[in-house]
């Protein structure tokens, strides 16, 4: 469980994060969803460590990540496995050096050993015949396997996925989206996902925190996302087209 | 507010410096990775340097030979002179101007690169000390600089040999005699130690641009250009004090 209190986060005079405080459960997948430029991107980087919040706490199952020694945030970051936006997969390796890397880097496994646990990773994200591949070579949804691959190929206890499904076309972020989930619910880690899409709100989200201006405005599951009446959350979830469909059928039939 | 500027940069610069020898990648990792880059830096320059050492160690031979119009000057000169400039500053100096546009702008791109598409971060949030793994493999394959302006230095003098000689401008015992007169050895050391330097400034320098950009895949082309503006500057500025220091 990552437990955040109270965080803050400036940059130059902009105040971005004011005063968060919320918790990512273990073994569920937990959403930042919000607007752009709602602080999601800065609050996931805040929790990986990338940004150093001037107030308030970070823990991860009780390691408080800012009264952590460089050894120990260096350890705690091997149990950190990250999906970026653009896949940061790593232009001149294969996809097999590529989800081996983590392992090549820090675990005492002997080729062989390495070698096996990614074939069995890269079975895992249904990668078929792409080993010898280069990122260059891959489609976008491949791609987002590769980096899903890498990211739990070391045994990550918390895995963070910064808007996993962004690019993709509709089947292929569905596709995705159930792939972190079912991911998440087998090694029973602490998954958190920065997304704007409603779409993986209603197929992954079980936990969801929304950000508005830096603020949480509301946290909750997707049941009652719907059932809320706090207006800035109604603003976002019915600012997509098929939403508001939905909702107008949904006052036809009451 | 400049001033200020370049001096936060500077001060940048050694931080980074001292990062890169921080927190080292495993010797097993970091051993591929420098082959990489000696492939890459060495290796990949070794044609261009030797078709540009080649030619201009000719040209410095038949300008040199142009321009004793005096009779009373012996031909011998031709060799002396191409020695000297192709020693002195040709090979060591002005070819690590041209490698600033080679390897520079490679290196800072490539880094720039891996800064725009969140590769940097990748390393970073899995525990790699990003400058170590990128920065150090290239300062050691470097290290092997020495070895390319020596063969730099070696085609240059046979390019100005052969240009002298086959071109009708001196004899072969005279352009070999002009080698041999009154060679200083300490001039090759004095080479060898700029180039060393050299080397330094042509892994850490385009690095750093390359690291710490901003922006998008127009500015990893300004951060090239910035790159080997700088690096160029510092080629010159250090080849004079080190001139200064070592011949006077």
């Amino acid at each position: 469980m990552i437990e955040v209190k109270n965080i803050e986060k400036s940059f130059g005079d902009t105040k971005v994060l004011k005063g968060i405080t919320t918790t990512f459960e273990t073994g569920k997948t937990n959403l930042i969803i919000g607007q752009s430029g709602s602080g999601k991107t800065v609050l996931l980087k805040s929790l990986l460590g990338i940004h150093t919040p001037e107030v308030g706490t970070i823990s991860f199952d009780g390691r408080i990540y800012s009264e952590l020694t460089d050894d120990e945030k260096r350890d705690l970051r091997t149990e950190i496995g990250m999906v970026f936006q653009g896949s940061a997969l790593f232009d001149s390796m294969t996809v097999e050096e590529n989800v081996g890397f983590p392992l090549k880097m820090f675990s005492k496994k002997t080729p062989t050993e390495i070698k096996e646990r990614v074939n069995l990773v890269i079975a895992r994200v249904n990668l078929i015949d792409s080993n010898h591949k280069k990122p260059s070579e891959l489609s976008g949804g491949m791609q987002k396997r590769v980096a899903i691959a890498r990211a739990i190929v070391n045994n990550p206890k918390y895995l963070f996925c910064d808007e996993p499904n962004s690019g993709l076309d509709p089947n292929t972020a569905i596709v995705i989206d159930n792939l972190i989930k079912e991911i998440t619910e087998e090694y029973n880690i602490t998954t958190v996902i920065n997304t704007h899409d409603m779409n993986s709100v209603m197929e992954i989200g079980e936990k969801i925190i929304f950000l508005k201006n830096g603020l949480l405005a509301w946290e909750g599951s997707k049941k009652n996302i719907f059932k809320t009446d706090n207006e800035a959350v109604t603003s976002f979830v019915y600012s997509s087209n098929l939403f508001k469909k939905i909702r107008k059928a949904q006052n036809k039939e009451v | 507010m400049m001033l200020i500027r370049y001096l936060s940069q500077i001060g940048k610069y050694f931080l980074m410096l001292k990062e890169v020898f921080n927190k080292p990648t495993k010797w097993s990792v970091m051993r591929g990775l420098i082959f990489k880059e000696i492939d890459d830096l060495i290796i990949d320059s070794l044609g261009i340097v030797a078709f540009i050492s080649f030619f201009v160690g000719g040209v410095v031979a038949i300008q040199t030979a142009l321009n004793l119009t005096n009779p009373l000057i012996p031909k011998y000169l031709i060799g002396f002179a191409t020695r000297q400039s192709v020693i002195l500053e040709f090979a060591p100096t002005f070819i690590s101007i041209i490698m600033a546009g080679k390897m520079g702008s490679f290196i800072t791109s490539s880094i720039g690169t891996m800064r725009v598409t969140e590769q940097i971060d990748a390393l970073e949030v899995m525990g790699v000390n990003s400058l170590n793994y990128l920065v150090f493999p290239k300062i050691i394959a470097l290290l092997l600089y020495p070895f390319l302006i020596g063969i730099s230095m070696f085609l240059g003098i046979l390019g100005g040999w052969m240009a002298g000689v086959y071109g009708g401008f001196t004899s072969s015992t005279d352009f070999t005699q002009g080698l041999q007169t009154e060679f200083i050895p300490f001039h090759i050391a004095y080479a060898f130690i700029k180039t060393l330097l050299f080397a330094l400034i042509l892994a850490t320098i385009p690095s750093f641009h390359g690291y710490y950009m901003k922006g998008g895949a127009l500015e990893v082309g300004k951060a090239s250009t910035v790159s080997f503006v700088w690096t160029s500057v510092v080629i010159i500025l250090t080849n004079y004090i080190l001139t200064q220091l070592l011949l006077t």
